[in-house]
């Protein structure tokens, strides 16, 4: 059992981290929005699925003209970086609309009142996408084309063990995720914490009507801060989709509460903190996935990692209400 | 709820006196009891018969008469009726189950605040209680699933179900203080996540507790669930002889059973009805208000918060279980897909629907999804399709109806209209149709700003208990 756990173990970890990034950027778009309104944006999840039917629709298209096929390496990425980005401009728009049309009207309501309406909004995009989809192409998924180098796997080291060996390799589209990912917290930290705008989403967070009073246009610093989080989910969702091949109409709602586990674990409305409960929580989910039938003698298999990620939401809530990063806030009702 | 109707004197005012007002919704009721006697499968005079327990209730005449007319029609027409056409029955039976469950979820999300994303968790529990012991699933535990059962017949005496009734309760109850304990401590949209993801973790835990043990025989489900044996005279007394003549046929097991179950479920709902009144207006009613409108206020007052909101949950949960042991029965078929977290959700939008907090309005609205659900969308479905088959042009398009992708498939889509419901209740009618009088002073104060609610409600809320 040592001997496979060990086998095993830096392919585990590898998929882990690849998750946790994909969790990480989906969070990011969680954070924004909640560290300026204090608002759950329960739809996120249908967010980040219209970003990633975007970026394949796209690449379906190029492959319907026949670019894709034999084509150079450095087209096939140019490709790749045109499908993240349209991907994130009909995300970030999307969520953008989502909030003029559902969440502006009740911006002074009671909490739940906006919550619920975000419910409403991820049921009547999630059926949206799939009339959509069965009107034009029949079927309610998609899968990412082959093509280009993606799936190649770069040998990262191999250590002798027994009769066989610890094999650590890697595919090239886990590195672009990891780098995309990367790019955008950096990006995204960035535009925050050194720019004007970012100073101004810092201001709307921390009082709304302050913030007003000193010129801030607020309602157009919270759909900026709705078009960049649904940007970065659309990103995610493209990257999702790179990763993991196949999308349908309801691909958006288990990465979507994941990630609200990851922002929530990290700390809810802190940017490293996104990343860094992602990371955590997709290292946690791949470890569960692949040790805890060999733990277990097989009586309980991959199928309760989510139970494992909800277990440790529930724990992380009762402990330590906000967040690994998080800072100390009075709770209100 | 008749108060509304003593406003500016109109030509037809009276239309609302009371005599008048009585004789002539009886005379609705006969009407359409007779149309529909004549054609039991029209959708038109099916709505028009459902629609008079709402013109019973919006009658100036007293309770017990009220009372009186809504039991004759439930007790007597709604069979009569029901027996030449099941599928009433069937309605009926859904109606007031999700109308329990509905304001089972009222008092946790209506009373007391705490928006609970995975009540149908509670739902599950009490119908793998019954699922389990009440079937043969007994003998199979040690035997994977999907294999030949080695024994035949039940483990379980089939009158145990009464006794399950009242243990899917408790287990109900159980599940929610378990469920409760750890995370009342969060505010109210972390709670709603977390709940989201304990009916999620109860969903997947009977989708896979076949293995080591098998317990829930998995994503296949428990088939044939017992159900409770009826009493002799029931199946060869005169009431079957009585409803043979009526019919016209023989009325077969089956037949009594979707009586049995529509009797039971109605006088289930009406329990359900009462207790959740006489708790509304209890003194654990006035605390779950307390806790919803300010917390801290509750606690200086003396509430105890987390009993408190304890209590809402078990009370909630049991609603719940005991809903769950009678479906397992109905059904004797039980599966994880029926509780999925679509399920949760339509319950909660049959509570924002008819009104958060307000009980006709849950009852209200529980009635109209299922009827959207297992009726209007169905029967529109049914209609495309035969459209579709037809040498028919759609109006103003000029498309034929052949054309139409078979996608277009209404039933395919509740998802797209619950979501379209919750969002458009949300902008306009935060408060539901028949809005409970406190919940909708408390919106309409918080559009005014910050300072609305703690300094209004003193003088509110005794107005607004002596309306409830």
């Amino acid at each position: 059992m040592l001997q496979l756990t060990l086998l095993i173990l830096p392919q585990v970890i590898l998929d882990g981290v690849v998750l946790g990034f994909v969790y990480a950027t989906i969070a990011l778009g969680y954070t924004m929005v909640y560290g300026v309104l204090e608002f759950i944006n329960f739809a996120h999840g249908e967010i980040f699925m219209f970003g990633a039917f975007a970026g394949v629709e796209f690449l379906l298209f190029l492959k319907g003209r026949g670019a894709l096929q034999g084509a150079p390496v450095l087209t096939s990425y140019a490709f790749v970086i045109v499908a993240i980005v349209l991907g994130m401009v009909i995300a970030g728009l999307l969520a953008v609309s989502i909030e003029r049309v559902a969440y502006r009207p009740l911006r002074n309501a009671p909490r739940l009142v906006p919550l619920i309406s975000a419910i409403g909004v991820s049921f009547f995009l999630q059926d949206a996408m799939r009339f959509i989809q069965s009107i034009t192409s029949g079927q309610f998924y998609r899968s990412f084309p082959t093509f280009g180098n993606f799936d190649t796997r770069i040998k990262l080291f191999s250590v002798p063990l027994g009769e066989r060996a610890i094999i650590m390799d890697v595919q090239i589209k886990s590195v672009i995720v990891i780098v995309v990912a990367l790019l955008m917290l950096i990006g995204l930290n960035y535009l925050v914490n050194a720019t004007k705008v970012g100073k101004a989403i810092r201001a709307v967070a921390q009082d709304q009507r302050t913030a007003s009073l000193m010129g801030i246009n607020v309602n157009a610093i919270i759909a900026l801060t709705f078009l960049i989080g649904g940007a970065l989910g659309g990103a995610a969702g493209v990257l999702f989709a790179l990763k993991f091949t196949r999308i349908d109409p309801f691909v958006g709602f288990f990465p979507g509460l994941k990630a609200f586990t990851a922002a929530v674990l990290g700390g809810i409305g802190n940017i490293t903190g996104a990343m860094l409960g992602g990371i955590v929580l997709g290292m946690l989910e791949s470890v569960s996935a692949s040790y805890l039938s060999i733990f277990t003698k097989g009586a309980f298999g991959a199928e309760y990692k989510d139970i494992v990620a909800f277990g440790i939401l529930i724990i992380i809530l009762i402990f330590r209400p906000s967040g690994l990063l998080g800072e100390q806030v009075a709770q209100k009702a | 709820m008749t108060n509304a109707q003593q406003t500016s004197p109109s030509p037809f005012a009276f239309l609302r006196r009371g005599p008048v007002a009585l004789i002539l919704t009886v005379v609705y009721i006969a009407v359409v009891t007779f149309f529909l006697l004549q054609n039991p499968r029209a959708l038109l005079w099916r709505l028009l018969f459902m629609a008079s327990v709402i013109f019973i209730f919006s009658l100036p005449n007293g309770q017990r008469t009220k009372l009186t007319l809504a039991g004759v029609l439930l007790f007597l027409l709604v069979p009569l009726v029901g027996s030449g056409n099941p599928f009433l029955l069937e309605i009926g039976f859904q109606v007031c189950v999700f109308a329990a469950l509905a304001l089972g979820l009222n008092i946790v999300v209506g009373f007391a605040g705490l928006l609970d994303l995975g009540y149908v968790a509670f739902y599950a529990v009490g119908a793998y209680s019954w699922a389990i012991f009440g079937s043969q699933q007994l003998w199979h535990l040690h035997e994977v699933a999907g294999t030949a059962a080695t024994q035949t017949g039940f483990p379980l005496n089939g009158n145990l179900f009464w006794l399950f009734v009242f243990g899917g309760i408790g287990l109900a109850a159980i599940a929610g203080i378990m469920l409760g304990l750890p995370v009342l401590r969060l505010r109210g949209d972390y709670l709603a996540i977390v709940t989201l993801g304990f009916g999620e973790v109860i969903r997947v835990l009977a989708n896979n507790l076949d293995k080591p043990i098998n317990l829930t025989n998995g994503p296949q489900g428990i088939t044939p669930v017992q159900r409770p044996p009826l009493p002799e005279f029931f199946l060869n007394g005169p009431i079957s002889h009585l409803l043979s003549g009526l019919v016209g046929r023989e009325v077969t097991r089956g037949d009594m059973y979707s009586l049995f179950f529509y009797f039971l479920a109605v006088v289930v709902l009406i329990i359900v009805i009462i207790v959740a009144r006489r708790l509304e207006d209890s003194k654990l009613g006035r605390a779950w208000t307390a806790v919803r409108e300010d917390e801290i206020a509750a606690i200086a007052m003396g509430i105890p918060l987390t009993r408190t909101k304890l209590t809402a949950f078990a009370t909630g949960a049991a609603f719940a279980g005991a809903m769950g042991v009678i479906y397992a029965a109905n059904r004797t078929f039980v599966s994880p897909e029926t509780f999925s977290l679509l399920q949760s959700i339509t319950i909660l939008v049959m509570v924002i629907l008819g009104g958060l907090g307000s009980i006709p309005g849950v009852v209200l609205g529980a009635s109209l999804v299922v009827l959207l659900n297992i009726d209007f969308l169905q029967t529109l479905s049914l209609e495309l399709s035969r459209l579709r088959q037809g040498a028919g042009v759609i109006p103003l398009i000029g498309l034929p109806w052949a054309q139409l992708p078979s996608q277009l498939d209404p039933a395919r889509y509740q998802k797209l209209v619950f979501g379209i419901i919750l969002i458009l209740m949300m902008i306009f009618r935060p408060a539901g149709i028949l809005p409970s009088k406190r919940r909708s002073m408390e919106l309409k104060e918080h559009g005014d700003g910050d300072a609305g609610p703690v300094l209004d409600l003193d003088e509110s809320a005794p107005l607004a208990d002596a309306a409830a």
